[in-house]
C-alpha cells in the first residue's frame, strides 16, 4: 500500500510540470498548445540519450532548451506566419516525431543501462532514504513553481497575462503580443520537456510513443486541480496544477487497483472527463435557459 | 505635432467588397491642439484613427508624429507616444487583472530602461494611487480588485488614466463617452479636458454630438467619404452655430445619398 502511495506521489510530481505548462499556455495565454505531446517526448529523448552518454544533469538543461526551441517554432508559425494556433502546434508536433527519433539515434526507444541518473546520484548522497526519488523531484518542481510565480509578477509576466486577457491592450502598452506569445510558449514547452526529462531518467528509458495524449491528461490534471483548489490568483493556479497532477495519479492508482474502469479504457475516460469539464459552463447555461423557457411556457 | 500627407487606404482591393476608406487625406495638428471630428457612419473617422495608431499601414502617403516618420512603424511601437480610447469601455483594460496590474502595464510605456524581470515598485504604486485619487472615484482603495468588477464608467475613467499615465504626444478619443449614461459621460468628459489641459496633450476626438464638437477644443473637422470636407478654427468656428454645423452635416450626407442615387439609377 505504502509502495503504491509512494509511486503515485512520485509520478504525480514528475508529471506536474505538464499541467503547469498548460496553465501557462491554456489559462494565462489562452492558447491550446498541441506541441505538448511532442515536446514531452523530446525532453525525454534528449535527457535519456545524454544521461546514457554520462551527462545526467546537463541532460535536464539540454531537454529544457530543446523544449523551448519546439515552443519557439510553434510560436513563430502562429505569430509571424499566420498559421492558426492549434494547427501550428499540430504541425510542430508532427515534425517533432522525426526529431525525437533522431534524438534517440534513429530508434523508437532509448535506455540508460548502468550510467548514473540524477536519481542515482542523489540517492548516493544518502538523503531521504527510500523517499529520495520523490524528494529530489519535489525539490525541482517546487523550485520551478516558485520561479513561475515570481515570473508572473514581473513586468514581462504581467504582459504575458494581459496577452490572454486583452490582446489589444498589450500592443497599446508598447509590447508586441507576438513577443509575449513566443516567450510564453517557449517557457511552457521547456517545462513540458523538463517533465519528460525527469520521467525518462526515473524510468531509465524513453519511448517515441510516451507522449501520446499527454496534453489531454495534462488538461485533466489542471481541471481537477482547479476544482480542488478553486481558481484565483496566479499562485493558486500554479498550486492547482501540482495538486491536480497528484490527484490524477491517485485516481489512476485507484482505478488500477480496483478495476472499476478497465485500465484499457483510461484514456477514453480521461478524454470524457476533460471534454465534460471544459463544456460544463456552456452545458449549465443551456440547462438554465431551457428551464426558463419551460417555466415561461407553463406560465404563459 | 502630427502631420498627415495625402494618405489613402483601400480595404479588400480587387474584390466586390472593395472599400476606399481614406482618399488622399492630409491634416496637420499643432502641439496642444484639441480637435473634434464629426462625420456620418462610414465617413472614415475611425479608419483615420486606425491609420494614425498603426492598426494597418496606409497604401499611400506619410504620417509624421513630432518630427518622426511613423508611416511604417508597427502599432505597439507607436503606442509609446499615442494613447487611445474606444467607445467600448471593455477594450482598454484586462478584466481579470487588478487595477494596479492594469496601471503597471500601461506604465510599461515609460520604462524603456527598466528590466522586464523587475516587479512593480513601491514608487510606482504610490504614483498609481496618487493618480487614481485625482479621478475622485475612490478607485485608489480598490487597487487589488480585478477590473472586471468595475462599471463601464469606472473602466473608461481607468482607461483614460492608463492612456495618459505616461503623457502621450497624441491622444485619440474615438467616441469614448458614447456608450455611457449622460452623467457618467459628463464626468469622463470633464476628466478628459482636465487631464488634456494639465499636460497640454495634442488631442483628436470623434463625436456625434454637434454642440460638443463646437464647444470642446479649438478646431473642428468634418469628414465624409474618406476626405476632410470642413476644417474650421478660430473666429469662423466661434461664429458657427450648432444648427449651422448640423445643417452642413445633413447637406454632406444628402450629397452622398444623391451620389448613391445616381449610381443606382
Amino acid at each position: 500500500m505504502l509502495y503504491i502511495l509512494q509511486t503515485t506521489f512520485e509520478l504525480g510530481v514528475q508529471y506536474a510540470l505538464i499541467p503547469l505548462a498548460l496553465f501557462l499556455s491554456f489559462r494565462v495565454l489562452d492558447i491550446a498548445d498541441l506541441t505538448t505531446d511532442g515536446s514531452f517526448v523530446l525532453g525525454m529523448a534528449v535527457s535519456v540519450t545524454l544521461a546514457a552518454a554520462g551527462h545526467p544533469i546537463a541532460a535536464l538543461f539540454a531537454a529544457m532548451l530543446c523544449g523551448a526551441l519546439a515552443g519557439f517554432v510553434t510560436a513563430l508559425l502562429q505569430t509571424r506566419f499566420g498559421v492558426p494556433s492549434i494547427l501550428a502546434g499540430i504541425v510542430t508536433n508532427t515534425g517533432l516525431y522525426t526529431v525525437n527519433l533522431m534524438a534517440m539515434g534513429w530508434s523508437s526507444n532509448a535506455t540508460i543501462l548502468r550510467q548514473a541518473t540524477i536519481y542515482t546520484m542523489f540517492r548516493s548522497l544518502g538523503i531521504g532514504g527510500r523517499w529520495s526519488n520523490l524528494l529530489l523531484t519535489a525539490v525541482i518542481v517546487a523550485l520551478v513553481a516558485a520561479a513561475i510565480i515570481w515570473f508572473l509578477g514581473t513586468r514581462l509576466g504581467l504582459s504575458l497575462r494581459a496577452t490572454g486577457d486583452n490582446r489589444d491592450m498589450v500592443s497599446a502598452s508598447s509590447i508586441n503580443p507576438a513577443y509575449t506569445v513566443t516567450v510564453g510558449l517557449c517557457i511552457a514547452n521547456a517545462l513540458t520537456a523538463l517533465s519528460g526529462a525527469l520521467v525518462g531518467q526515473s524510468q531509465r528509458s524513453a519511448d517515441i510513443n510516451a507522449g501520446t495524449g499527454i496534453v489531454v491528461i495534462g488538461l485533466a490534471c489542471l481541471i481537477i486541480g482547479e476544482t480542488l483548489c478553486r481558481r484565483g490568483s496566479m499562485a493558486r493556479g500554479v498550486l492547482s496544477a501540482i495538486v491536480g497532477s497528484i490527484a490524477y495519479r491517485f485516481i489512476y492508482a485507484v482505478v488500477l487497483k480496483t478495476r472499476i474502469v478497465p485500465i484499457e479504457c483510461l484514456k477514453l475516460v480521461t478524454a470524457i472527463i476533460v471534454a465534460l469539464a471544459i463544456a460544463m459552463p456552456t452545458i449549465r447555461e443551456k440547462l438554465a435557459f431551457n428551464r426558463r423557457v419551460r417555466k415561461a411556457g407553463k406560465e404563459g | 505635432m502630427l502631420t498627415i500627407q495625402n494618405i489613402s487606404k483601400t480595404f479588400n482591393p480587387g474584390t466586390v467588397n472593395e472599400k476606399c476608406a481614406l482618399r488622399g487625406l492630409s491634416l496637420h495638428l499643432d502641439r496642444g491642439d484639441f480637435v473634434t471630428v464629426v462625420g456620418s457612419n462610414g465617413a472614415g473617422k475611425s479608419t483615420l484613427f486606425n491609420a494614425i495608431a498603426g492598426n494597418f499601414f496606409v497604401d499611400e502617403g506619410r504620417i509624421r508624429l513630432d518630427g518622426q516618420d511613423v508611416t511604417f512603424l508597427p502599432d505597439h511601437k507607436r503606442s509609446r507616444s499615442i494613447g487611445r480610447l474606444f467607445q467600448d469601455p471593455l477594450r482598454g483594460t484586462a478584466p481579470h487583472m487588478s487595477i494596479e496590474e492594469n496601471l503597471s502595464l500601461a506604465y510599461l510605456r515609460s520604462s524603456s530602461g527598466k528590466s522586464p524581470f523587475s516587479h512593480i515598485s513601491k514608487e510606482d504604486k504610490a504614483l498609481f494611487r496618487e493618480r487614481l485619487e485625482l479621478l475622485g472615484l475612490g478607485l485608489e482603495n480598490r487597487m487589488q480588485q480585478p477590473v472586471g468588477l468595475l462599471s463601464g464608467g469606472q473602466r473608461q475613467a481607468l482607461t483614460l488614466l492608463m492612456a495618459t499615465i505616461v503623457t502621450p504626444k497624441l491622444l485619440l478619443l474615438d467616441e469614448h463617452t458614447a456608450a455611457l449614461d449622460p452623467a457618467t459621460a459628463e464626468m469622463i468628459l470633464r476628466l478628459t479636458t482636465q487631464i488634456v489641459a494639465e499636460h497640454t496633450i495634442t488631442c483628436l476626438m470623434i463625436t456625434h454630438n454637434m454642440s460638443q464638437a463646437l464647444s470642446l477644443g479649438n478646431r473642428t473637422l468634418m469628414m465624409a467619404d474618406g476626405h476632410i470636407v470642413l476644417d474650421i478654427a478660430g473666429e469662423e468656428r466661434r461664429k458657427l452655430s450648432v444648427e449651422n454645423l448640423a445643417e452642413r452635416f445633413k447637406l454632406q450626407a444628402k450629397e452622398l445619398l444623391d451620389n448613391d442615387r445616381i449610381l443606382l439609377s
